[in-house]
């Protein structure tokens, strides 16, 4: 195993890096069975599996260490996190079971508000909180295994986007770049207010106004940022231009980047890209925002031309920050270029 | 005058907001040492010092040890096009292609063929500007499988973002398929690709 040093950051900053994930996955031996409709072969975080023809179980599971003080914002933060696989997969939740790791000296009202913040994200999502399994450990992580229902003929692909796609995302970038700064207390209250605020919203409600609509391939922003999910999307089969100026951040991100509030992850995910990118402008703060990881990030939707601006301005009409960031295109030299 | 940082076991952002802090009070011409222990913490330092147009060289020091040195101002009026164009690309010059067809570098002694090779690809982590992609195959697979004297060259390389790729079909052939250590596997379709798609071929 390589001898780097993780940055000990909350959130979904904590994640392996992709590159050497896939390695080790790699080497796994794998079964064959017709009813896994998404697996370990697609980059999909979570697995459909289909038990007749109009039903398939959604499993997805995710957990991380703190990224703000307070446990019950915290318990939120992972559970909408966490609940975030079911719906970039097209599903609804149906059961979530707690995963908790947490310190035998500390208070235990501390976890009680932990578990309460993720059981009410539950139970907004619709799901029944139905159990889970804690173990004592130095530190505190918190997440949930989540099973939900979808119609196989409707599961939402992360690759399957098509020529010509609008592809929207539905909230803003940039919670790492702010909870990083919050880390070395440098940034302001209200920034770090509104990252969470983001952060605990579900994509229940973008899934929801896409559901009427036909969707080519969805995925939700975790930790590998921005570009990282839309290289996963495309491919290699094709090219997606994006337009930076419509790229949805958090207005105290570019101040935070200027600065240098940067996580190794971020770094990681750079690497990760490496020379499929091409930025036409120098703009180093964007570069940050768009690969920068999010925690509990929106959803990364590729949709047909004609229908693109009707859902965005649907879900502005719910409050979403959702904009129309770029179009798939043909597969070119680079496989992302920036605007 | 020249200031030094340990920021051995702190965590990102610190090692790279400590040196801003420390570049505050030091004048045009001086230099500070900061010492990491890891690879990521060296890019977002030097990723740092690009932007800010400071003069930055790194080196590791040992296992868990590199330094980097940033000069202020140095390559404030220095910088030309090209080298901002790496600050926003930081992938250019990456369709260099090294090829490493044997374990020996050149014909003669295998003893010092193999001293030889050992030195040219602890020489490519040292350049300014890393390769994009190292091929390796024949008997060049060997560099990349466990045991080999220049498997951590290539890991730091391959962190700095260099792709590498061991054929195949040689490690299968000299019985090394799960002794891979560093890269991915690749086959002859994509070796034509790399090679006919390359702007330079390195092969020693």
């Amino acid at each position: 195993m390589e001898d780097i040093i993780f940055c000990k950051g909350g959130g979904c900053t904590a994640k392996l890096g992709a590159g050497a994930l896939s390695r080790v996955l790699g080497k796994l031996p794998k079964k064959e069975d017709a009813n896994l409709l998404v697996g370990f072969d697609s980059n999909d975080d979570g697995a459909v599996y289909r038990i007749n023809d109009r039903q398939a179980i959604v499993s997805t599971l995710d957990f991380f260490p703190p990224m703000i003080e307070d446990p019950y914002l915290f318990g939120s933060v992972a559970a909408a996190n966490a609940l975030s696989d079911i719906y970039a997969m097209g599903g609804e939740v149906l059961t979530a079971l707690n995963i908790v790791c947490f310190p035998e000296h500390l208070d235990m009202n501390i976890l009680g508000k932990i578990l309460q913040g993720g059981s009410d994200k539950v139970m907004e999502a619709g799901g029944v909180l139905a159990g889970g399994h804690s173990i004592v450990d130095e530190d505190i992580k918190y997440g949930l295994s989540v099973t939900g229902i979808v119609d196989p003929e409707h599961i939402y692909h992360n690759n399957g986007c098509r020529e010509g796609d609008a592809l929207i995302l539905t909230k803003k970038l940039g919670v790492g770049i702010i909870m990083t700064a919050h880390r070395i207390k440098e940034a302001h209250e209200a920034a770090v207010d509104e990252a969470v605020a983001s952060m605990t919203f579900l994509n229940k409600y973008a899934a929801g106004i896409l559901r009427g609509y036909e969707v080519h391939a969805c995925t939700d922003i975790t930790g590998f940022g921005f570009i990282v999910h839309l290289l996963e999307m495309l491919d290699g089969a094709y090219s997606a231009v994006i337009d930076s100026a419509r790229i949805p951040f958090f207005e105290a991100c570019r101040a935070y980047a200027e600065e240098f509030y940067l996580t190794a992850a971020a770094q990681k995910n750079r690497n990760h890209a490496g020379d499929r990118v091409r930025f036409e402008k120098e703009d180093f703060a964007m570069e940050e925002i768009l690969f920068d990881p999010q925690t509990s990030g929106g959803l990364l939707v590729s949709v047909p031309r004609n229908e693109a601006e009707e859902i965005v301005r649907k879900m502005k009409d719910k409050k979403m920050p959702a904009e129309i960031v770029g179009y798939v295109t043909e597969k070119q030299e680079k496989s992302v270029i920036v605007k | 005058m020249k200031h030094q940082i340990d920021a051995r076991g702190l965590a990102c952002p610190l090692p790279v907001v400590n040196t801003k802090n420390k570049i505050q009070e030091m004048q045009e011409g001086e230099s500070v040492e900061v010492l990491v222990d890891n690879e990521i913490a060296v890019q977002n330092l030097t990723k740092f010092a690009k932007v800010r147009k400071h003069a930055v060289e790194a080196e590791k020091v040992a296992e868990k040890h590199y330094r980097v040195t940033i000069t202020l101002g140095e390559a404030g009026g220095a910088l030309s096009g090209e080298e901002e164009e790496i600050v926003c690309e930081p992938a250019a010059g990456n369709n260099t292609v090294v090829v490493l067809s044997a374990n020996v570098m050149g014909s003669g002694e295998e003893e010092l063929g193999k001293a030889l090779m050992k030195a040219f690809v602890f020489a490519l982590t040292k350049q300014d500007t890393f390769p994009g992609t190292i091929l390796l195959y024949n008997s060049g697979a060997y560099l990349s499988c466990e045991g080999s004297d220049s498997l951590e060259d290539l890991k730091f390389l391959e962190a700095q973002g260099t792709e590498i790729f061991t054929c195949g079909t040689c490690l299968n052939f000299y019985g090394m398929t799960e002794k891979l250590g560093v890269g991915n596997v690749t086959n002859m379709y994509d070796i034509v690709e790399a090679l006919s798609k390359a702007s330079h071929i390195i092969r020693p």
